[in-house]
């Protein structure tokens, strides 16, 4: 069994450390980067498929800076057989619409069994690249995964979609691309072997002139969007401490909620 | 002038959401400033009520049966697709059936996505739309650089108000040009005891690890009941499975920008705080003075969650009556 994971390396979001350059861009030269936390997600249920399958390969492909391996080694830590980062002096600023087709096209030249993604990614937050993906490869699309479940033999996987109110049984003939969430269960660590197993792994760097990609339609030069202006939010009021008896606290509260109009 | 599209949306029990009549009524409101017309979709077969519903909020809506009724968002993103005819801009709801269709749709059209809208104006060029970026850290203002593009809107970015007057509801089945694989929904399950959800609730009344189990959740629904909100939770009750994932709020669960949002036993993580510090109002109930939630919430109560919270409670009711 062969699976691709889309991880996109972003920014720590518990480092604080996210900024935008002047012209509104994400600065990701400056920020420490990680693998998306929904991506490790995904990343540890594929790991656990080809494990249960006996054979196979799980195959990271990032669209990112060139310093992005330092990040993938990680998910290769973890378990995942190799890297693929399609990267491109050209891609930065690039669009959701960009990152769809460059990704697409780096698909198309892996085989896989399924493609696997986060629901939404830690600094963009679209959650619609993997959908995207979908449509201009074609493949069916099982989104907001609890589950995944394929079935080799038959060749169709079945995947839990969590919907406000319990769960839809999804099924497609594969390969597919699912989005899958953290009700996927928790990643595990690298261990020590996993650390110097990652040094060895290979990582296949691609270019848009080998996807065969022209540059003016991707990154700031081909975006759909810009960034006009940025603003941090006005400071919130500071906080008021309550320190009294249950009784004494919960009127405050409800002063408090009465004031404002809540109740 | 060009047309602004509002996709509808449709709740597990068949009406129309809330957010739906959010969006329409923020595209209302473009459309006005843009002298457009904006005009609303249920790429959905038969859904004549909630077209109607919709039509409380715009000019026109029409039903579009060209995917069936139980097609997935991307077979509704191929019906849309082949029925652009003059619309400049797609609105839709930026919640897990909104953002599949605008993905496809985005992919489908090459038109450009600005996610999770949490206002938006209308400039000589275009909308202009408001975002919160970093988990609230950052507001950005963007736009679309072509003619067109799809917004996904968040809830309670603005207050859904009806038009003057009911608009046109009627129907029609768009075939789609681009052929999407079809993907099979065999079942649908119901968990037992669905709460209400928490994507689009005014109130959220939210509890953590600090909640002790399943039974300290039932104090919060009461405490939600009588505030007339949804219950939330951190990850720590998530993972103790004290709770469902759909409850979630936080950087791998939802965001959500309710007018009033209750935390009961939860620390405040950076995790948590990016999926709720843009909350109108923020009030944290917890014994530790120093959790993270002292620094950001308007009223931090320090104390046992259960004794203010049952207080809480019984004030509540009476003033209920
Ligand atoms: C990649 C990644 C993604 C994550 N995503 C999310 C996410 O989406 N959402 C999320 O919430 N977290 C997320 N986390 C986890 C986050 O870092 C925290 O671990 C989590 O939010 C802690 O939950 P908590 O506040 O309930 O628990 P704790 O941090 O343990 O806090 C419990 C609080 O309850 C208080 N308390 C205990 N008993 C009582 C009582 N009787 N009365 C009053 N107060 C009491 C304690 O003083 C304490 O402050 C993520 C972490 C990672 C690494
Ligand atoms: N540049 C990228 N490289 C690899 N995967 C990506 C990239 N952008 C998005 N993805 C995948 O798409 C998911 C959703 O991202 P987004 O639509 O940007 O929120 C992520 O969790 C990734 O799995």
């Amino acid at each position: 069994m062969r699976i691709v994971v889309l991880t996109k390396p972003v920014p720590d979001p518990a480092s604080g450390g996210e900024r935008l350059l002047p012209d509104g861009r994400l600065d990701r030269a400056n920020s420490p980067a990680i693998v998306n936390g929904n991506d490790e997600y995904v990343l540890e249920k594929a790991l656990k498929l080809v494990e249960a399958a006996g054979e196979g390969e799980v195959i990271l492909l990032s669209m990112a800076p060139a310093n992005a391996p330092e990040t993938m080694r990680k998910a290769l830590a973890m378990g995942a057989t190799r890297g693929v980062l399609v990267t491109d002096p050209a891609l930065e600023g690039s669009c959701t619409v960009a990152t769809t087709r460059v990704l697409a096209a780096a698909l198309a030249t892996l085989d896989s069994d399924l493609v696997v993604a986060g629901i939404d990614s830690s600094d963009g937050v679209a959650g619609v690249v993997p959908a995207g993906i979908a449509a201009v490869a074609g493949l069916p699309y099982l989104s907001y995964a609890a589950e995944i479940a394929p079935d080799m033999a038959a060749r169709t996987v079945t995947v839990r979609r969590i919907t406000p109110t319990g769960y839809d049984v999804l099924q497609a003939p594969m390969p597919a691309l699912i989005s899958g969430t953290q009700a996927l269960g928790e990643p595990r660590y690298p261990s020590l072997k996993g650390i110097m197993a990652a040094r060895g792994k290979e990582i296949v760097t691609m270019s848009l002139a080998d996807l065969g990609i022209d540059p003016t339609t991707v990154g700031t030069a081909g975006a759909t969007t810009r960034v006009l202006d940025a603003t941090a939010p006005p400071p919130r009021a500071a906080t008021r401490v309550i320190r009294e008896t249950p009784d004494e606290a919960a009127r405050q509260v409800v002063d408090f909620l009465a004031e404002r109009r809540l109740i | 002038m060009p047309t602004i599209l509002v996709v509808g949306e449709l709740a597990p029990d068949g009406t129309l959401t809330r957010l739906s009549t959010e969006v329409a009524t923020l595209a209302r409101a473009l459309a006005e400033a843009a002298r457009a017309d904006a005009v609303g979709c249920l790429p959905v077969a038969g859904a004549d009520g909630p077209a109607a519903e919709l039509a409380r909020f715009l000019p026109s809506v029409v039903v579009d049966g060209g995917a069936g009724t139980d097609a997935t968002a991307t077979q509704r993103a191929a019906v849309l697709a082949a029925a652009l005819d003059g619309v400049s801009h797609v609105l839709l709801p930026a919640s897990p059936d909104g953002r599949d269709l605008a993905g496809a749709l985005s992919a489908l059209t090459g038109w450009g996505v600005l996610a999770n809208a949490t206002g938006a104006t209308w400039s000589d060029d275009g909308p202009v739309v408001e975002q919160s970026v970093f988990g609230g850290k950052l507001t950005t203002r963007s736009a679309f650089t072509g003619p067109t593009g799809i917004v996904t809107v968040r809830p309670n970015a603005v207050v859904a108000e009806s038009a003057p007057s009911q608009g046109s509801v009627t129907s029609r089945s768009t075939q789609p040009t681009a052929t999407v694989p079809v993907v099979a929904t065999v079942d649908r399950i119901e968990a037992a005891g669905a709460a209400v959800s928490i994507d689009d609730a005014r109130i959220v009344v939210s509890g953590g690890r600090g909640v002790g189990g399943p039974d300290g959740f039932a104090l919060l629904a009461d405490i939600a009941e009588a505030l007339g909100g949804a219950v939330g939770a951190s990850r720590a009750a998530v993972d103790s499975g004290w709770i469902p994932y759909a409850q979630q709020i936080g950087q791998t669960g939802k965001i959500i920008k309710p007018q009033l949002y209750l935390a009961m036993g939860i620390s405040g993580a950076i995790q948590h705080k990016v999926g709720m510090q843009t909350a109108e109002t923020i009030i944290g109930i917890n014994r530790d003075p120093d959790a993270p939630m002292a620094e950001f919430a308007d009223i931090y109560v320090v104390g046992d969650l259960f004794e203010v919270g049952q207080s809480l409670l019984g004030q509540l009711r009476a003033r209920a009556g």
